[in-house]
């Protein structure tokens, strides 16, 4: 059998990705494919926690996750709307230049 | 003598060639130069992870995360990098201006999640589950019961988040 321990650093290795991914890119869009990395880091650390758990039967971990991807979704809509709207005003997603509220 | 390496289960080497498969997706997805490239990686990072759902014995799940995070969220981000071009022409450096500090919070997060990984003895076997028992019957079920104020919320913020969405992104 595959020890928990494994996923878990699969997921943590997953999520620094997806944080790197957040901080470090030009683009808006690639700061919103590291959030989703993170998303689903994090999803993997539920399903093996539920799998691993004593009350498999009960399912939680897996519920949770599918609220997870469902709100990600949305998330991921309305983030994407932002972008195009801003892309339409500004002309770039380059969230260096997407600097209006700076001080 | 060489101490010998442990050689991994059949589950275990699978897990391996699929956990090396996503997290090399996935640091490709944060790497790469071409916006569109790293769209690829990251519908590569996506399967990859519905492959561990299955090793995890959550199939529906994984049949989820394929039609909802490949199927319509990656889907998005396509057409969200065509619609918002003229970033991706690859002379410049993809990486902004903290990106040196970020990489470096980066690895500090990693090395700290790994010492407290490091620091809990974890179970290496799982309960076995019945092999007639079907997990997809009792997730409806508790969907409908236990968990039925949350999948109700979960139906409404998706009405709404596409409904501004719509109104966001629509040609004025």
């Amino acid at each position: 059998m595959v020890p928990l321990s494994w996923y878990l650093i699969l997921a943590a290795f997953l999520f620094t990705c997806g944080l790197f991914g957040a901080l470090a890119r030009r683009n808006a869009i690639a700061v919103l494919m590291g959030i989703e990395l993170m998303l689903n880091a994090a999803n993997i650390n539920l399903v093996a926690f539920w799998r691993y758990s004593d009350t498999v039967t009960d399912l939680a971990g897996q519920v949770f996750a599918l609220f997870i991807i469902a709100v990600a979704a949305a998330e991921a809509a309305v983030g994407l709307a932002l972008i195009i709207a801003v892309y339409r005003k500004r002309k770039t997603v380059n969230v260096e230049e997407l600097d209006l509220l700076a001080g | 003598m060489p101490t010998e390496i442990p050689i991994p289960t059949v589950t275990q080497a699978i897990f391996l060639v699929m956990a090396l498969f996503t997290a090399a997706c996935g640091l490709m997805v944060v790497i790469s130069r071409n916006l569109f490239h790293s769209a690829l990686f990251l519908v590569g990072a996506l399967f990859g992870v519905a492959a561990i759902f299955v090793l995890l014995e959550a199939e529906f799940l994984a049949v989820g995360q394929v039609l909802v995070y490949i199927g319509a969220i990656a889907t998005l981000i396509v057409f969200a990098i065509m619609l918002t071009r003229g970033m991706m022409r690859g002379r410049t450096s993809p990486m902004n201006h903290v990106s040196g500090r970020g990489a470096l919070g980066a690895l500090v997060f990693f090395v700290a999640l790994l010492g407290f990984l490091n620091k809990v003895p974890w179970p290496d076997q799982a309960q076995a589950i019945a092999a007639d028992e079907t997990m997809i019957a009792g997730l409806g079920d508790k969907f409908v019961t236990t968990y039925v104020v949350a999948f109700e919320a979960v139906g409404l913020l998706l009405m709404v988040a596409l409904i501004g969405a719509v109104m966001l992104a629509r040609d004025r």
